[in-house]
C-alpha cells in the first residue's frame, strides 16, 4: 500500500508513458515505458528480452494503435514468426495489416572485410523505410549489440549507436533496446551508458529443477518506480509480472451463502454454509477426510450448476474420482458434462511463481465458481513458508477478486494441530475447519471443529465426522478430548460483528458456562456429600445411642448382679 | 596479367560466366561515396580488366535494395560472383584489403 502511494507521489513529474504490454509492468512503473525515449532491456540469453520487445509491439497494435517495427539482429524472420506464433500471436497477419514491420538484419561477419571509412547509414535507411512503411511509433532493436561483434571498429559503432538513439528520439519513437548481460558491466559492450532513460534487468536463477525469473528496474529517469526484484514468468501469453500491488483487497464481497455439501456442516456455519467468494482452510492430519470434504463441496457446487476447478498436487484425476465413488460421491458425471475440471500436477513440476501463473491462466480460460486446492502444504517443497504464504496470499486475492469460493486443504504433520498451521496461512482465510482423528475405546474416529468463520456465527462444537458409502455425515459427540462442552448451538444476533471479537466473546461465554457447570457440579457434589453425611450421621448417632443403651443395660445388669451377690453373702 | 582466383573452373572460358559481378552500395553523392566509386573503378581496371561488371546503387534512392542485399554499413562493395559472396565495407581506400576481401590473389 505504501509503495503504491510512493509511486503516486513521484508521479508529480509529468513524464509521458506508454503501456508496455507486459501484465504487471505498468503497475510498478505507474504507466509503462517512457514515451518517445529508449528503454534498455538487458539479461542473459533466454531471459525473455525478445519476448519483452515483442509484447511491447503487440500492445501497440491493440487499443493504442501505435504500429511498431521489430528489428531482429539475431533471429531470422521465419524463426521470429514461429516463436511469436507459439504465444498465440499471428505476426504475419499483423504485418499484412501494416501494424508491425519486421526488419531482419541477417549478417555474418565471416563474409565481410573492412577497407576504409564507413558509417551505418544503411541501417538508418532501412529503419527509416520500415518506420515509414507502417507509420511506426514503437521500435524494438533486438539485440542491437550484435553490431559491435559485426564491425571491428568499435568507435564507429559507438558513435553510430548514439546517433541512432538520438535519431529515434527526434522522431518521437518509443524504443526498446535489448542487450546481453556482460561479465563486468551490465551489458557486454557497455551500451547502458547511452540509454539513460530507463533500464530494465531480466534475470534467471536455477532453484532446484526450476528456473526463477525476476525483473528489476535499475533506472527510470524522471519517474518513480518499484525497486523490488519482481518475479515473473514466461507463460503461454508471454511475460507476466507479479507485482505485489497487482491485486489489492479492493474486491466486492458477497453476502450470498453456498453449501459446503454437508448439511450438518452448513448448520454449524450459521445454518447457511460458506460465504460466496470466501476462502476456507481445511486442515488436518493424514486420513482425516480433507479430500472427502473437498469432493463434497465440489459435488454440491456442480449440482447447483456451477463450475468447479479441482487442483490436486497429490492425486491423479482417476484416483480422485475412484476414491470419492467409494463414499458415494460421483464426480465422474460432473467431469463428463464439463462442469468439473481437474488440474493435477506434481508441485515439483513448476516453480512457485509458475504455479500461481498456471492457476491464473486456468481460471481466466474457463472461469470456475469454486476452486479446491489439495493440499497447499505440498507447495512447501518448493519454497520457504514465507514464500508459500506470499504465493497463497496472491492466489487467494486473485480468486476472491473473481468471486470464486476457494477451499484449500492443508496436511498437518506432527505437533498439536490446534496450535497453528504449517504454512501459517490461517490468517489469510475466512474460515478455518480443523479435522482430527481421535482414538477412543479401540476406535479411531474423525472429528471436525469450526475454528474460525469470519462474519458469521458458528458452532463451536465438535462433531464426529463419518464417512460411509452414503457420503459424509456429521454426528453429535458428547464426550471429547479435554474440556469440551455439549449442548445446542448459539446463534449470535449481530452477524456483522467482527468475527475475531465475537470469537473471543464466545470463548468467554463458553468458559463461563463451563465454570457454571463446574460450580453446579460442585454444589451437587457438596449436596450429595452433605446428604451422605447426614445419612451417615443419623446412622452413626443411632448406632451410638444403641451402643449406649447396650452399655446402660450392661451396667444395670452388673449392678443387679452385684446386689444379688452381696445379698447372698448376707444370707450366708 | 592478373588473374582471378576462380572457384567455378567447371564453367570454363566463357567470359560472361567467369567474370566478377560487383555491386557498390553508396548513400547519395557524398564525398565518401565518390571516393568509393573511384577506388573500386581503379582497382577493377587495374586487376580485373574486361572481367567484371560493376553496378553502383544509391540506397537513398533505393532503400529496398539495402534490405534485399542486407546492407548496414555504407559504402559496401558486394561481390556476388564468383562465389562465395563477399562484402567489403568502407571507402575502399585500402587496396590490399579490398583485393583480399574480394579473394583476388596477386600473381
Amino acid at each position: 500500500m505504501d509503495k503504491g502511494k510512493d509511486i503516486a507521489d513521484n508521479q508529480m513529474e509529468m513524464l509521458e508513458k506508454v503501456p508496455s504490454g507486459i501484465p504487471g509492468f505498468d503497475d510498478i512503473t505507474n504507466g509503462g515505458l517512457p514515451s518517445g525515449r529508449s528503454t534498455l532491456v538487458c539479461g542473459d540469453a533466454g531471459a525473455g528480452k525478445t519476448m519483452f520487445g515483442m509484447q511491447f509491439l503487440i500492445e501497440g497494435t491493440t487499443e493504442k494503435q501505435e504500429p511498431g517495427v521489430f528489428v531482429a539482429f539475431e533471429e531470422s524472420e521465419p524463426d521470429l514468426k514461429k516463436n511469436v506464433a507459439s504465444l498465440g500471436w499471428d505476426l504475419d497477419f499483423l504485418c499484412r495489416q501494416k501494424k508491425i514491420a519486421v526488419e531482419a538484419m541477417h549478417i555474418s561477419s565471416e563474409e565481410m572485410t573492412e577497407a576504409g571509412q564507413y558509417d551505418l547509414e544503411g541501417l538508418f535507411i532501412r529503419l527509416d523505410a520500415a518506420i515509414q512503411d507502417v507509420g511506426a511509433q514503437r521500435i524494438v532493436l533486438d539485440t542491437v549489440e550484435t553490431l559491435f561483434g559485426l564491425f571491428t571498429d568499435a568507435h564507429i559503432v559507438r558513435a553510430e549507436f548514439r546517433r541512432l538513439l538520438q535519431w529515434l528520439k527526434d522522431r518521437g519513437i518509443t524504443a526498446v533496446v535489448t542487450a546481453e548481460r556482460g561479465h563486468e558491466g551490465l551489458t557486454r559492450f557497455g551500451i547502458e551508458e547511452y540509454v539513460s532513460d530507463c533500464v530494465v534487468d531480466l534475470s534467471q536463477t536455477m532453484h532446484g529443477q526450476t528456473t526463477r525469473r525476476h525483473l528489476r528496474i535499475l533506472k527510470f529517469r524522471g519517474s518513480g518506480h518499484g525497486t523490488n526484484a519482481y518475479p515473473f514468468l514466461i507463460g503461454r501469453h508471454g511475460i507476466h509480472l507479479f507485482a505485489v500491488t497487482e491485486l489489492g483487497l479492493d474486491y466486492p464481497i458477497s453476502k450470498e451463502r453456498i453449501s459446503s455439501g454437508v448439511p450438518r456442516l452448513d448448520e454449524m456455519l450459521g445454518g447457511k454454509g460458506f460465504y460466496r467468494a470466501s476462502s476456507i482452510l481445511l486442515s488436518g492430519t493424514a486420513g482425516t477426510g480433507k479430500s472427502s470434504l473437498n469432493a463434497s463441496f465440489v459435488d454440491a457446487a456442480c449440482a447447483r450448476g456451477e463450475k468447479a476447478l479441482y487442483i490436486s498436487y497429490e492425486e491423479s484425476r482417476a484416483q480422485i474420482i475412484r476414491n470419492m465413488e467409494s463414499i458415494g460421491i460421483d464426480l465422474q458425471k460432473w467431469y463428463t458434462n464439463g462442469l468439473l475440471n481437474f488440474h493435477t500436477v506434481r508441485v515439483t513440476t513448476y516453480g512457485l511463481e509458475e504455479h500461481f501463473f498456471v492457476v491464473k491462466e486456468l481460471i481466466e480460460e474457463n472461469p470456475p465458481d469454486v476452486v479446491v486446492i489439495d493440499p497447499v502444504s505440498n507447495l512447501l517443497q518448493m519454497g520457504s513458508p514465507e514464500e508459500v504464504k506470499n504465493l497463497l496470499t496472491r492466489l487467494i486475492d486473485l480468486l476472491k477478486s473473481q468471486g470464486i469460493t476457494t477451499v484449500v486443504t492443508e496436511l498437518i504433520t506432527g505437533g498439536n494441530p490446534m496450535e497453528g498451521t504449517n504454512t501459517d496461512i490461517s490468517s489469510l482465510m475466512d474460515a478455518w475447519i480443523l479435522l482430527r482423528a481421535i482414538e477412543n475405546a479401540g476406535e479411531r474416529n474423525r472429528v471436525l471443529y469450526v475454528l474460525k468463520a469470519r462474519g458469521m456465527s458458528h458452532s463451536h462444537q465438535v462433531r464426529e465426522f463419518v464417512l460411509s458409502e452414503a457420503g459424509i455425515s456429521l454426528v453429535d459427540v458428547y464426550t471429547g478430548p479435554a474440556g469440551l462442552i455439549t449442548g445446542t448451538a448459539r446463534y449470535t444476533q449481530e452477524a456483522q460483528e467482527e468475527a475475531e471479537h465475537k470469537r473471543r466473546l464466545e470463548e468467554i461465554e463458553r468458559k463461563r458456562k463451563e465454570l457454571e457447570r463446574k460450580r453446579r457440579v460442585r454444589e451437587a457434589k457438596l449436596k450429595e456429600i452433605e446428604a451422605q453425611f447426614q445419612g451417615e450421621e443419623e446412622e452413626l448417632e443411632l448406632a451410638i445411642r444403641e451402643a449406649e443403651k447396650e452399655e446402660e443395660k450392661y451396667l444395670q445388669t452388673q449392678e443387679q448382679r452385684k446386689q444379688m451377690r452381696s445379698g447372698a453373702e448376707g444370707h450366708e | 596479367m592478373n588473374n582471378a582466383h576462380n572457384d567455378n573452373s567447371g564453367q570454363g572460358k566463357d567470359p560472361a560466366q567467369s567474370s566478377f559481378q560487383l555491386r557498390l552500395f553508396v548513400a547519395g553523392s557524398t564525398a565518401r561515396s565518390q571516393q568509393a566509386i573511384q577506388n573500386i573503378r581503379r582497382i577493377c581496371e587495374e586487376h580485373l580488366q574486361g572481367q567484371y561488371s560493376l553496378e553502383v546503387i544509391d540506397v537513398f534512392q533505393h532503400p529496398e535494395k539495402a534490405r534485399e542485399y542486407q546492407i548496414l554499413a555504407l559504402p559496401t562493395l558486394l561481390k556476388e560472383l564468383p562465389q562465395p559472396l563477399r562484402k567489403v565495407v568502407g571507402d575502399l581506400s585500402e587496396k590490399e584489403k579490398v583485393l583480399q576481401g574480394l579473394d583476388i590473389q596477386l600473381v
